[in-house]
């Protein structure tokens, strides 16, 4: 750019600035970098919310139309699993966030605890969920392969049904049940598939964060795996209450 | 055409190209597939779209030579139809939405504003890598047996009445729609973050903002139609039921969730295009855009009023009545900003020094064209009228005009205005404006004609049609011919013009941005140092002192 007409900052100075290693070649400065890897993964969260907001619509205009059936469906979840796996997924992100802080004040033997106990307490997540899964597995409430609609038609069968006192629904209301299962599978299903996914990045991080890699001043990827971390534990946060909670009183 | 001319090209005899740049930098296959340059990138994305854009071509050729005869008579029915829909899918998903943001964009945001790079290489070049996966698949899903839904995926029919290849083409829509969110999250976050300094919000040439617009719509869009899509193929596969009325569920819910993205997706294929005009209008008529804050502030006004309107693809669909008054009336505020645009656009010619440059052409066909399609879609948008023309070749015709007359010209008419910048080289003046001219008679006659068909009431997407149709549609083919070859001109000259064309020099147009006053093809870098911007956009005073500055310099 020998002709350009365009001033130009101190090109001395450029060349005597001195960058760190984790520095790329196109940012002016580390701040820079981590502001705008930053700010990409709020932008990226807005997507998701976005993707998870389709899946929220449909669930909040089928609840509305077929308001019985979802009410007797709801209280067919584990409110005790339910809410231990809360209780869990809150304590993972307290420690997610712990090793944000570590990271930030270069403690590895902190970071790769704190990463290593969310680690775990995903899977210990994912696990309730497995449990809750195989619950609705053996009461036939895994929508269609060999749905049951025994608890709603006939309530008195189901020592669940009977404990909120459920009145039977007539038929075409009872089948409409099916569609809240599919929908709390979709919901779950979606939500544990991000936890998955964020468990796999959680392997990759303990490895590198037990070769130093994000206790020597770089922590944006670790800060930003954490903004994610807590999305997919909001998600559920939204998640619990209107699939398990909503219905507690009716 | 006029002889007076802005171009400005350095001496042939003793011109060079740059030996340093970003094309000369590094050789071989490898060097161009892990890329992190968005400059490399935006060509890697000019090769795919150009070769889908021929694909998507071929079809609509088929679909016209199919429509030359009363009956179905070239193609069988139920081919007819799978041709219309892999039209419509590759054209849309593979052609109109990456067009100009992954190109032209991708190419010429960071130089515009003053940066090395994107924000995100790695994302940008993952973005391509996720289009070209999902061209691979889409097209596999075409060879094997195609899809025959139309574009709209409309259920219950792609989810209980057809068995053709639904789930791999959702699949491969999917996947575009990741490479598109990534596009657009790295453009925001670039515009964001990366500016040089003195780049304030209101120094960015006007492409910078309607990029800008078209990103915000990418993020928020694109998910809704990734889960309308998957719920779809959940359907398919185990029968999730929310939008199956045998079980509960509503149709009418995937077309609200399907439409929250495609109507805002037009606006994803148009915003670009009317940023690209922006720049051309200014160059060719030497002053800067009138009323430079509206137009900008038109292009963001479009993008948040373009999220409320999607009902209108719905007005026949048993929406209620008063869902038709709202949307229609938020149908007409939509029109506004666009006509900001126009109105503006027509301030700048008033009284400029106006020459008629291959990309100037491409500008006024898009003005004029996308004039034509937006008047109409008031039509549409008004319940009454659009009760008789919607499902007929009035819509046809209305949305090529949108996005062939409009987005297609806007394409050619950027790629001609910055090919010099992204090749060092000149196209062929003469030919270019002949293609441009061809491109205008063929795009017409193969389109007006489809107006009258539809207010007729020839329904679209049927193989077959009552033969006092035909005049009308003989017309539309002999049109569609002559478009072919508007468009396969410029792949033949613009290709002769990479070994063959004169030395464009820094800037050919004596234009203003950034990108025009560093040396063509730029640098891998961009800028060796970061510049600072010390004038407002389209300044050509600015330009005028540069160059006197110059020449007493060199004096």
């Amino acid at each position: 750019m020998s002709d350009s007409p365009v001033m130009t900052q101190g090109a001395l100075e450029a060349a005597e600035h001195a960058h760190p290693p984790y520095q790329r070649h196109h940012f002016e400065t580390v701040d820079q970098q981590a502001d705008a890897t930053n700010f990409a993964m709020w932008v990226f969260l807005l997507t998701e919310v976005m993707f998870f907001g389709g899946l929220f619509t449909a669930y909040l205009i089928l609840r509305n139309w077929y308001y019985p059936a979802f009410v007797a469906a709801s209280h067919q979840l584990s409110i005790f699993w339910g809410t231990t796996n809360t209780g869990v997924l809150i304590t993972s992100s307290f420690t997610m966030a712990m090793g944000v802080w570590c990271a930030e004040t270069r403690r590895k033997s902190g970071l790769v605890l704190a990463l290593v106990a969310t680690f775990v307490l995903g899977l210990v997540f994912l696990g309730i969920k497995g449990i809750e899964y195989h619950e609705k597995w053996e009461k036939h409430h895994v929508p269609g392969f060999h749905y049951s609609l025994q608890s709603f038609i006939n309530p008195s069968s189901d020592p669940v049904a009977q404990e909120y006192g459920d009145k039977a629904l007539p038929m075409d209301m009872a089948r409409k049940t099916e569609l809240y299962f599919f929908l709390y599978f979709a919901m779950t299903g979606m939500h544990a598939l991000h936890m998955i996914i964020g468990i796999a990045i959680l392997a990759f991080m303990i490895v590198r964060a037990r070769a130093g890699a994000y206790t020597s001043g770089h922590v944006t990827f670790v800060e930003n795996f954490g903004l994610y971390w807590h999305f997919v534990d909001i998600i559920w946060i939204f998640l619990f209450p209107l699939l398990y909670l909503i219905s507690r009183h009716q | 055409m006029s002889s007076a001319t802005i171009v400005n090209l350095p001496d042939q005899s003793t011109a060079r190209i740059p030996k340093m740049n970003y094309l000369s930098k590094e050789n071989g296959l490898l060097s161009w597939l892990l890329t992190g340059d968005h400059k490399r990138i935006a060509i890697l994305y000019l090769i795919s779209i150009s070769f889908f854009f021929f694909i998507g071509g071929a079809l609509a050729g088929l679909i016209r030579l199919e429509l030359l005869t009363p009956q179905s008579d070239l193609l069988a029915t139920d081919t007819y139809n799978k041709v219309f829909s892999m039209h419509g899918i590759i054209m849309i998903f593979f052609f109109l939405v990456p067009s100009v943001p992954a190109t032209l964009g991708n190419f010429l945001i960071p130089l515009m504003i003053g940066a090395k790079d994107l924000a995100l290489p790695k994302i940008n070049l993952l973005s391509w890598y996720l289009y070209v996966g999902a061209g691979i698949l889409a097209i596999y899903a075409m060879i094997t047996g195609g899809v025959d839904t139309g574009w709209t995926f409309t259920t219950p029919l792609s989810t209980h009445y057809v068995n053709t290849n639904v789930i791999t083409t959702g699949i491969a829509i999917f996947i575009a729609g990741f490479s598109s969110i990534f596009t657009g999250l790295n453009f925001i976050v670039t515009i964001h973050k990366m500016r040089c300094p003195g780049m304030t919000w209101f120094r960015m040439p006007l492409f910078v903002w309607g990029h800008y617009a078209t990103s915000i719509l990418m993020v928020l869009g694109t998910p809704v139609l990734a889960i309308a899509l998957v719920l779809v193929i959940l359907e398919r596969t185990v029968g999730i039921g929310v939008f199956d009325p045998a079980k509960g569920g509503d149709p009418l819910l995937f077309q609200h969730l399907f439409w929250f993205y495609s109507h805002p997706a037009v606006y994803i294929m148009i915003l670009p295009g009317m940023a690209v005009i922006s720049e051309v209008i200014s160059t060719f008529s030497r002053k800067r855009v009138f009323g430079y804050t509206a137009v900008a502030f038109s292009s963001v006004a479009i993008a948040v009023f373009g999220f409320f309107v999607w009902a209108h693809h719905m007005f026949i669909m048993g929406i209620s009545n008063y869902s038709v008054l709202i949307f229609s009336l938020l149908t007409m505020l939509v029109a506004v900003p666009s006509a900001i645009k126009i109105f503006n656009w027509a301030f700048t010619l008033y009284k400029g020094s106006i020459t008629f440059e291959t990309p100037m052409l491409y500008a006024f066909g898009f003005m004029g064209l996308f004039t034509i399609g937006g008047m109409t879609g008031i039509f549409l948008g008004t319940s009454g009228t659009d009760i008789h023309l919607t499902e007929t070749y009035f819509i046809v015709a209305h949305f090529h005009f949108v996005m062939v007359g409009g987005m297609l010209m806007a394409f050619l008419a950027g790629l001609h205005f910055w090919w010099p910048k992204m090749t060092g080289r000149m196209y062929p003046e003469k030919i270019s404006q002949l293609a441009a001219l061809v491109t205008f008679i063929g795009f017409n006659l193969t389109f007006f004609p489809q107006f009258i068909l539809g207010t007729l009431g020839m329904p679209r997407r049927y193989a077959s049609y009552p033969p006092e149709f035909q005049v009308l549609n003989v017309f539309s083919t002999a049109g569609a011919t002559i478009l072919g070859v508007g468009y396969l001109l410029p792949v033949l000259y613009l290709t002769w013009s990479l070994k063959y064309g004169e030395i464009a020099g820094d800037n050919p147009w004596q234009a203003t941005g950034l990108e025009w006053q560093m040396q063509s093809p730029p640098l891998t870098e961009n800028f060796r140092e970061i510049p600072i911007m010390d004038h407002e956009a389209y300044d050509y005073e600015w330009l005028e002192r540069q160059k006197e500055k110059e020449v007493a310099s060199v004096g």
